[in-house]
């Protein structure tokens, strides 16, 4: 015994109080910075619906802008506009990053080039989405000499892309081995057995995937800004500029007029309402999809 | 001491060759229709080489749609690189009348708002990642973990919205004075405050950026192996012991990729920042002032660019936008794969 | 009805593993043959090398000659060709999970762009009852998916699945190994009834297995086949003593 450190049980006593003051301290700090994070959460949810709720009506869905002078007027136009731009976004980008979804997973598994596919994927999903709208104008508004919806959809797409095609794989990585196999032991050639089986068992993945990269651009500005460039009018021709929803809040938050400021709080309330119901879609879809893959 | 013969083979007696029982049904008549229609079907080897083809080509274009971004980025922006060189990148003054093209305000502007938000969103990320993981009772975990995803869901111009409206005053008439009248002896916080600038910026910028540090340091720390925890908590840790002897510190590279992924997000970051930061080529110590970055600079001036070499100008500062976020997400990604992959080879 | 499988001199590797080694051996038509030996002896990618099935494995790589009846199949004809006449059921029940059970039975010929639908459905209910599944599973055939029967009921459709293309040879790659008792009985039984009209070769480490179904016998060791012969022999007087050490549970 007296060869032993002998520690006083008061200190023992201190430093078991400290370690487990410390251990209370930083569970508090984790709860506060937890609520902390949610505070501006629900504050800007919060005021996006009153705001919103109390500027929407129905002109906002029936109209196109007015001039400044005159009150009324809604977003139907950019309504309208942005789907016709998330249409040809999506008729692009979801099937190029489904194929390169189905290369990763299928064709290219312990590959260098499919490593070098992902990363480049993977990097190319951080790229500033304003840099797209760049390329696109480039490509595109340069050469043809006017703003169009086709540009814009195009930087929309570019940006599908990469987050497709790396959901397109994971969720084809999910189906077992031995279902392939047992395609292809029947004689089934492999492109009809990457449909009719991978991609088919792995479907409802895949669908929240594509629905998630579109709900990711649906709300994006930056690229469209000198893209698509906006219109006040009504117009559905892709050679055109066209007007977004997203284009249009912006333009109505930095005016000075506080009739526009209304109609951009109620364009933002259907922008994320919009986007909300589809990522919650896709949750209570993808749950399901994974309790019927447990069986 | 195995000689053959010597030893009975005990254990192989045949075993009774059972009859089934049940009706047998017979295989159909050869030559069937089935066979036959196999036997003609051409083995598909066109259509899986055709397949095969078209997935490699949509694999490539990824590659493709990189290489044509940085082709086009150069060759637009090559009238501007020759004019200013690389003054264009250390020059303090951006005066398009006068064909004045100097970016550094615009790196200053982005540099000092993006690393501003990721000093506000990293301890708050990792608290609540903690927080999630080890701290929070089941039934909570999955709603707050929703609710900081959609944070994520939000688009940038909405948060711009918000910005002008809600953050600016509030910074503007009740935290910049508390800032001012605490920490503006250091400079960084003097009046006058209008509520734009670059404080403000990096506001929005960290509540925009947290969800990315947030779920992916959780992806990391939940790939810490279980026996790492045990092996803390069955050495008498307490929780928090645990969490920095054995999570964060076998996460850590992982958890200095998702900062930097969320830096890179915070760099490339337009509308909100545009909205809110004041949009005035200056560089000065002062936060409450009014700055610029690089994507604000694009955006607000683009369509409005007269003039080749101005235009050519504003595509270069998108392609030094692009060069450095590719690089920042470049050195994320190998940390964070670093780390998931070398612990899922462990767990084999 | 089947046709006999002649292999010569085959070789297979994984990579730089020699996984078969100079193997060389007559299946006849119409009967069941075992393979027996220790796992990892080879015995698996022996069959798979029956139908070219190991090829999915970008390294591995097989050499020597296999005939059914006429054909070469690794000169003749592609995998794709080859697997259309050799049905495989393999160690664990892999029905496809979002297929209905009758698409699961139709799938190796509408897959295949098979398109007359009474023809189908003659098929199905022909390969079902072969299986010995028609009458548990025949009021739910489009409405049960091919995933939600239980694992004895599971094989015996990936059997009726690997019948439906009326194949002349089917290999059974541990067709039971995941299954309980009675659903072994069952598979046995099958097997017993199909192999007056298809040849099978049934991949198996259950020794008692092999004496039960199979009219000839291989056993593996290392990558090679250290003696074939009919079952009876093997497991009474086999001619090696390699062979005897396995039968015997001395082996090791």
């Amino acid at each position: 015994m007296g060869s032993l450190p002998v520690r006083s049980k008061g200190m023992e006593r201190l430093l078991t109080l400290r370690r487990s003051g410390t251990d209370y301290v930083v569970t508090g700090v984790a709860i506060l910075s937890t609520v902390v994070v949610l505070v501006p959460l629900v504050a800007i949810l919060g005021y996006l619906i009153y705001k919103g709720a109390s500027s929407l009506n129905l002109a906002f869905f029936t109209h196109a802008p007015v001039p400044v002078e005159e009150t009324g007027g809604g977003m139907a136009n950019a309504i309208a506009g942005s789907g016709v731009i998330l249409g040809l976004a999506s008729l692009l980008g979801i099937p190029l990053g489904i194929g390169a979804g189905v290369y990763l997973a299928e064709y290219a598994r312990g590959t260098w080039l499919g490593a070098a596919v992902r990363f480049t994927a993977d990097v190319l999903n951080g790229v500033p989405s304003i840099v797209m709208g760049i390329a696109a104008y480039s490509l595109i508004v340069a050469k043809q000499h006017h703003f169009s919806g086709l540009a814009g959809g195009v930087a929309l797409a570019i940006m599908m892309v990469p987050t497709v095609a790396r959901t397109t794989e994971e969720m084809l990585a999910t189906v077992p081995n031995p279902v392939r196999e047992a395609a292809l032991g029947l004689g089934i050639p492999k492109w009809r057995t990457v449909i009719s089986v991978s991609l088919r068992t792995a479907s409802p993945g895949i669908i929240t995937g594509c629905m998630l990269a579109f709900a990711r651009v649906a709300g994006e500005t930056a690229p469209l800004l000198f893209t698509a460039f906006g219109n006040q009018f009504w117009n559905f021709n892709l050679n055109q500029p066209i007007a977004a929803l997203p284009l249009q809040i912006f333009v109505y938050a930095i005016s000075p007029y506080d009739e526009w400021h209304r109609l951009a709080w109620a364009g933002a309330l259907v922008l994320i309402v919009m986007i909300m119901v589809s990522v919650t879609l896709v949750r209570i879809f993808a749950n399901r999809g994974a309790l019927k893959g447990g069986h | 001491m195995n000689e053959p013969g010597i030893i009975p083979l005990i254990q192989t007696r045949v075993p009774q060759q059972r009859e089934p029982d049940g009706t047998e049904v017979h295989a159909p008549a050869v030559p069937s229709v089935i066979r036959n229609f196999l036997r003609a079907k051409s083995s598909g080897r066109i259509a899986d080489g055709a397949f095969a083809g078209v997935m490699v080509l949509c694999a490539l274009s990824i590659f493709a749609i990189v290489v044509l971004i940085v082709f086009v980025l150069v060759s637009d922006s090559r009238l501007s690189i020759h004019a200013s060189g690389w003054k264009f990148f250390t020059g303090q003054i951006w005066d398009p009348v006068s064909g004045d093209f100097g970016a550094l305000p615009f790196i200053y502007g982005t540099v000092v708002s993006s690393l501003l938000a990721v000093v506000m969103a990293v301890p708050l990320a990792l608290a609540v990642s903690i927080f999630l993981l080890d701290i929070c009772p089941k039934f909570l975990r999955g709603p707050i973990s929703f609710l900081t995803e959609l944070l994520a869901a939000i688009p940038s111009v909405v948060y711009g919205l918000w910005g002008v409206f809600v953050l600016v005053p509030i910074i503007r008439d009740q935290v910049g004075p508390v800032l001012e009248k605490y920490l503006g002896w250091t400079g960084f916080f003097v009046e006058p405050n209008f509520g734009v600038g670059i404080f403000t910026a990096s506001v929005i910028l960290a509540i925009m950026i947290f969800p990315v540090i947030s779920s992916i340091s959780r992806d990391v720390m939940r790939a810490v192996p279980v026996n790492q925890r045990e092996a803390a908590l069955a050495l008498g840790a307490t929780r928090w012991e645990m969490i920095r002897i054995s999570v964060l510190r076998n996460a850590r590279m992982g958890i200095v990729g998702s900062v930097i992924l969320g830096l890179g997000r915070a760099l490339g970051e337009t509308m909100a920042v545009t909205m809110v930061i004041g949009n005035h080529p200056d560089i000065v110590k002062n936060l409450f002032a009014p700055g610029y970055t690089l994507a604000s600079v694009i955006a607000n001036e683009f369509t409005e660019a007269t003039g080749d070499l101005y235009l050519s100008a504003l595509i270069e500062v998108g392609l030094a936008l692009f060069l450095v976020t590719i690089v920042v997400n470049a050195v994320a990604r190998l940390l964070v794969w670093a780390v998931t992959r070398g612990n899922t080879a462990g767990a084999h | 009805m089947g046709v006999d499988i002649r292999v010569e001199d085959l070789n297979a590797w994984y990579g730089p593993v020699h996984t078969i080694k100079d193997v060389s051996l007559h299946i006849p038509a119409n009967h069941a043959t075992a393979l027996i030996g220790p796992s990892g002896c080879g015995k698996s990618t022996f069959v798979r090398c029956l139908n070219r099935m190991h090829e999915t494995n970008p390294s591995a790589r097989a050499e020597g000659t296999v005939r059914m009846g006429d054909l070469d199949i690794y000169k003749d004809a592609t995998p794709v060709e080859i697997r259309r006449r050799v049905g495989m059921v393999f160690q664990r029940p892999n029905p496809f999970p979002t297929m209905s059970i009758y698409d699961n039975v139709a799938s190796g010929l509408k897959l295949n762009g098979f398109r007359k639908k009474r023809v189908l459905d003659e098929v199905v209910e022909r390969s079902l009852r072969q299986a010995a599944l028609w009458d548990e599973v025949k009021d739910d055939l489009k409405k049960k998916s091919g995933a939600s029967i239980s694992g004895g009921q599971q094989q015996r459709l990936c059997i009726a699945r690997a019948l439906a293309v009326d194949p002349e040879v089917l290999l059974m790659d541990e067709p039971a190994s995941a299954l309980d008792p009675v659903s072994t009985a069952k598979i046995e039984d099958l097997i017993f009834k199909l192999k007056s009209q298809y040849t099978i070769v049934i991949v198996t480490h259950n020794m008692q297995q092999a004496a039960r179904v199979a009219e000839n016998t291989g056993f593996f060791l290392m990558g090679k086949l250290v003696e074939f012969a009919p079952t009876t022999k093997i497991f009474t007087n086999p001619s090696d003593k390699r062979t005897e050490d396995y039968i015997t549970g001395r082996f090791g």
